[in-house]
């Protein structure tokens, strides 16, 4: 049994008088896309560049690899990838330029040209990065992230600032790294960037862990899934609230929005639908909902994500 | 095309190539940057060339006005690279994002400091070859033989240390903006002020004291004392030394990377 990629024990990180991180523990397995998922200012990027070596735990501990990050730097430095958050390039240097400088300082980095095509890179590739758009910058700092093709990737809020079809194109790309055996952390506040992406998430609020699980265990059993039924507003639900599973209700929270909360399963399905038909009433749609990651969430922090 | 392999394939390059990449991008982005070339090299050469006829705007002392012109705008080219030039790109690559990215890449934190000198000290190499010779061409009359040369890199060097760790010191503690004013103010205080062009006698007496314990004083009378008499008083070295290790201590125990 190899050991953890990386593995964060009751680390405790301040600023001051602020606890950025309070009693923080996850665990990343080799080869899997962990997410660190929470909303701004959870301490997400506190964790991750504590695990780049950038900081110095107050309390606790924390391994890359098996190492250190800060007493082991120089060995870890070419093996793990980091995207910042932001920054982390020349105003006036051109973004092949920089990709480049990057490559230079690594044994066997990924071809520069081929990597700039993958990226859809090209038509800024002659530009100065103080020219360069935020989703541009996005781009740039990844390809800068694998271009020494490490085998741990830690990058944080990878897709802030795409537009929806570079946000795919880096999605893809961490798949496909991640079929390449490479290990993925990253942080984001983007539910479905979580759900998609990882086999794991862990969900950081308050500077701790407040879940952890892959994005179908945490998204729920099923219990709280819905069935959501649009038809002619004001019926009276006695008669179907009988007829129901227990455990399942049904209500009209909205005129003509029907809900039904429950563990939803064929047999439930078809008994709305069967009913709304006996009351000789047309169900103009009916949607099957499972509980998401966000409303999980929202059930664990009473907080909403942005 | 290539096709791309995903694979890991970690490590670090050799340090030696590090090294030079690290030190050619340096020298690329600093020659990009005009007012960078500017600052080293069009006014150097401006004060030198309005230095000949100095005699009509300040009394420059005994000698000719080139003879003493000369080692002070030498000094004025170190200061300007290893001071001010190195004091705005380290702190605006601070505040960029630069210094911590490299942080995070296999170049190690030595070899971005290695490459930063290297860069500095190319530039001054340079600068002060194009300026002396000029200045030959306008009559400048150095003191005889290689050593006055030789004195010249040991106090070029000694300079660039003290103004360096200066550099160093402001643009590791202070935001980017800040150390940007600070370091084009302290180049026009010392330019104007710190016995760099006009001779440390020509001062005040008062003042003289003072003066000649700033380092700017200490690298321009040591270089004018080399190229008049073929050698610097010691109290120069001694003083450019001083400021190496003090600024250079605080350096070490202030500076952040972001």
């Amino acid at each position: 049994m190899s050991h953890a990629a990386v593995e964060v024990t009751d680390l405790v990180m301040r600023y001051g008088d602020v606890t950025a991180v309070d009693g923080l523990s996850l665990r990343v397995e080799p080869g899997t896309v962990t997410s660190i998922l929470g909303p701004n200012g959870a301490g997400k990027t506190t964790t991750i560049e504590t695990c780049e070596g950038f900081r110095r735990p107050h309390s606790g501990r924390v391994r890359v690899l098996g190492l250190d990050p800060v007493a082991d730097a120089a060995e870890l430095r070419p093996r793990v990838g980091v995207m910042l958050q932001s920054g982390g390039a020349w105003l006036g240097v051109r973004a092949e330029e920089m990709l480049r400088h990057m490559a230079s300082l690594h044994a066997h980095p990924l071809d520069v040209s081929a990597l700039i095509a993958r990226l859809g890179m090209s038509s800024f590739a002659r530009t100065s990065y103080r020219r360069l758009s935020g989703g541009e910058r996005q781009r740039l700092s990844l390809a800068m992230a694998i271009v020494g093709r490490p085998e741990l990737l830690f990058l944080d809020e990878p897709s802030a600032g795409l537009d929806p079809q570079s946000r795919r194109a880096t999605w893809d790309l961490v798949a496909e790294l991640r079929e390449h055996g490479v290990t993925t952390v990253l942080t984001t506040h983007f539910m479905d960037e979580a759900e998609v992406l990882s086999d794991f998430v862990h969900i950081v609020d308050s500077g701790r862990v407040i879940a952890s699980g892959s994005p179908g265990e945490l998204s729920g059993d099923g219990s709280r899934n819905t069935i959501r039924v649009t038809a002619r507003p004001g019926l009276a639900l006695g008669p179907i609230a009988d007829r129901l599973p227990a455990g399942s209700s049904i209500e009209e929270p909205v005129p003509g929005q029907y809900v039904v909360t429950g563990d939803v399963c064929p047999p439930l399905v078809t008994a709305v639908a069967r009913w709304f038909g006996d009351q000789d009433v047309l169900v103009e749609s009916m949607l099957v909902e499972r509980q998401s990651l966000e409303d999980r969430f929202l059930e664990l922090t009473g907080k909403a994500l942005r | 095309m290539t096709p791309l392999d995903l694979s890991p394939a970690p490590g670090a390059a050799p340090r030696g190539a590090m090294l030079r990449s690290q030190t050619a991008m340096e020298l690329k982005l600093l020659l990009r940057n005009g007012e960078q070339v500017l600052l080293t090299i069009v006014i150097p050469l401006i004060l030198l060339l309005a230095g000949t006829r100095s005699d009509r705007i300040v009394d420059l002392g005994p000698g000719r006005p080139i003879d003493v012109i000369t080692p002070g705008v030498l000094a004025l080219a170190v200061l300007s690279t290893s001071f001010t030039s190195l004091a705005i790109a380290t702190g605006f690559e601070r505040r960029y994002g630069v210094l911590k990215r490299l942080g995070a890449s296999p170049l190690p934190r030595s070899g971005l400091v290695i490459g930063k000198i290297t860069a500095v000290v190319l530039v001054e190499v340079a600068q002060l070859a194009l300026l002396s010779g000029v200045a030959l061409l306008l009559g400048w009359e150095p003191a005889a033989g290689v050593l006055p040369w030789l004195w010249l890199a040991l106090l070029a060097v000694l300079g660039t240390s003290a103004f360096g760790s200066l550099a160093l010191l402001i643009a590791g503690t202070l935001r980017a903006e800040a150390t940007l004013a600070l370091a084009n103010l302290v180049y026009v205080v010392l330019l104007v002020a710190g016995a760099v062009l006009v001779p440390l006698d020509r001062y005040p007496d008062a003042a003289q004291s003072v003066l000649a314990l700033l380092p700017s004083a200490a690298l321009a009378e040591g270089l004018r004392d080399t190229f008049a008499a073929g050698a610097p008083h010691w109290s120069a070295l001694a003083v450019l030394a001083g400021w190496t290790a003090v600024a250079g201590l605080l350096t070490t125990r202030s500076f952040t990377w972001e």
